[in-house]
């Protein structure tokens, strides 16, 4: 499956990150990141378990802070803000989490509810309500809006997280790991899910995987980190395609792509 | 450099020790940061509600319980021992003084620890291993204030009621005792309890519960917001909320009962 045509604007740039470090003691996960995402661009950040990627997106999203290098999001540097301005850049950021992260102790409603009732405090009841169908219904779970997470399966769970995020129509989705652990047809479904997302919404978004099958049907760029770098950048065929690095081409042939 | 950090460098004075020192560090940080967010706008009352409804109301069968069960027997107990001398009149007066100065402080905070502390750390950890807690910051929603200020402030705004409870409950039972072996009237049973009552005992009581309440919800966020190792972190963060609380209420009582000694 390959990802269908997109509208980038390449002079937009949404994301811009310069020269980024970080580390965990010895451990130096991040040696000099460099990357621009433009608006409605899908990006594919692929590398093996451990490498980094998750670190990344947590840097963008403000919970992480980086050791050096800046990381301008909707053109600011989010590690200058202060607590109230990560907060309103937060609003335009969804994150989707490889856990989904749903609140255990709420129903799919109150999950959905919660960012909006604590930052659209003007919206009436019925407001919100037709917010969280809306956003229910684009990720074609509707008839688990009474459900608690616990009753729903992992690829249900996985699309009432990014259902949680599309509520506030952020202008970036982070995607963690978003087709882990989920069988291939539910994450095809997502995969899917994923490039409606960015139609509907007109979303610029990262997308974090080791799964070549997401990477091919979601990303209009792919970006291979390995040892705390980019090594290589560009569309699914130039980073695959003939005269690949070796150390991509390992990876490729494990993923049995075809 | 975080605690965490800290820890990973080689040892200053030995291993334990110094992880010792930087968890008491941490948890100074981690209190300095509840007063700070406690007293900033905006204030999380609907969440603060809830909460006070889980430690109150879901803790008030284990209460009656053990409070009731706590009076009769003591009352039992020490029945013998003051008729010895024909001073079972004194009773009532005995019961209370020990129920209000310390069983219904101590018994409440003790029970409350297991119940309540053990929740809140298993909780908390729950919520950090499964990414809720980042779930909730990328929300622009604060979760130290949201999670953690509600519930410490939930804690120490609830044992002290559940003490007043206990209290009441327990001499209840002390009555069900006097009453089956003396035939006292209820009125006459409070009339003696209350008269060697002072405003210092009540007082005492209520700052201590304050305090262990404060203590039950602070160790328990604490533990529960610092949990890592996954599920089997959880279960350390559920296990060591209630052992650390329970040694720091015992301490705290030591350190209360002494300096209440001085204004007696």
């Amino acid at each position: 499956m390959h990802k269908p045509e997109s509208h980038i604007d390449k002079t937009k740039r949404v994301i811009s990150i310069r020269d980024l470090h970080k580390s965990f003691g010895d451990n130096h996960v991040l040696q000099g990141i460099n990357l621009d995402i433009y608006q409605g661009e899908n990006i594919v950040v692929l590398g093996r378990s451990g490498t980094g990627k998750s670190v990344l997106i947590k840097i963008i999203a403000g919970l992480l802070k980086p050791d050096t290098g800046t990381v301008q999001v909707l053109g600011k540097n989010v590690a200058a803000l202060s607590y109230r301005e990560l907060e309103q850049l937060r609003l335009k950021i969804g994150f989707s989490f490889q856990s989904s992260a749903l609140y255990d102790s709420m129903t799919v409603r109150e999950n959905l509810e919660f960012p909006l009732l604590r930052n659209s405090r003007h919206l009436s009841r019925a407001q919100v309500t037709s917010a969280v169908e809306k956003a229910l219904s684009a990720v074609g779970l509707a008839a688990t809006i009474n459900q608690y997470p616990a009753e729903l399966s992992g690829g249900q769970r996985k699309r009432i997280g990014i259902a949680r995020t599309l509520i506030m129509q952020p202008a970036i989705m982070l995607y963690d790991e978003p087709t882990a652990g989920l069988d291939p047809i539910t994450s095809d479904e997502i995969n899917s899910l994923i490039n409606d997302v960015q139609k509907q919404y007109n979303t610029s978004s990262i997308i974090i995987t080791h799964d070549l099958t997401c990477a091919k049907a979601t990303g209009d760029r792919i970006a291979v980190l390995l040892d705390g770098r980019f090594i290589q950048t560009g569309s699914f065929d130039e980073v695959f395609g003939s005269g690949v690095d070796t150390r991509i081409k390992s990876f490729y042939d494990y993923n049995f792509i075809t | 450099m975080s605690a965490k950090q800290k820890k990973a460098r080689s040892a200053v004075i030995s291993r334990s020790l110094d992880n010792f020192f930087y968890s008491v560090y941490d948890m100074g940080q981690f209190i300095v940061r509840f007063f700070i967010e406690a007293f900033k706008p905006p204030y999380e009352m609907r969440e603060l509600v809830r909460q006070c409804y889980m430690v109150g109301y879901k803790s008030l069968p284990l209460i009656t319980l053990t409070g009731f069960i706590t009076g009769l027997v003591f009352t039992k107990q020490s029945r013998p021992s003051l008729a010895e001398f024909g001073a079972t009149s004194w009773l009532p007066s005995l019961v209370s003084i020990a129920v209000i100065r310390a069983l219904a402080p101590l018994v409440t905070a003790l029970i409350a620890a297991g119940k309540v502390g053990s929740n809140i750390g298993a909780e908390l950890g729950s919520m950090k291993v499964t990414e809720q807690i980042d779930a909730m910051e990328v929300s622009a929603t604060n979760p130290f204030k949201f999670l953690v200020v509600t519930r410490v402030l939930a804690t120490s705004f609830m044992i002290p009621i559940l003490m007043l409870y206990m209290a009441f409950v327990s001499l209840m039972g002390a009555y069900v005792n006097i009453h089956a072996n003396e035939m006292t009237s209820l009125a006459s049973f409070f009339e003696n309890a209350f008269s060697s009552i002072k405003f210092l005992d009540f007082f005492s009581s209520l700052i201590k519960s304050v305090i262990f309440g404060f203590t039950i919800g602070i160790i328990g966020c604490y533990q529960g917001y610092n949990t890592t190792q996954g599920t089997q972190g959880v279960g350390k963060a559920a296990n060591t909320s209630v052992v650390t609380a329970m040694f720091l209420i015992f301490i705290e009582e030591v350190i209360i009962v002494q300096i209440t000694s001085w204004f007696r």
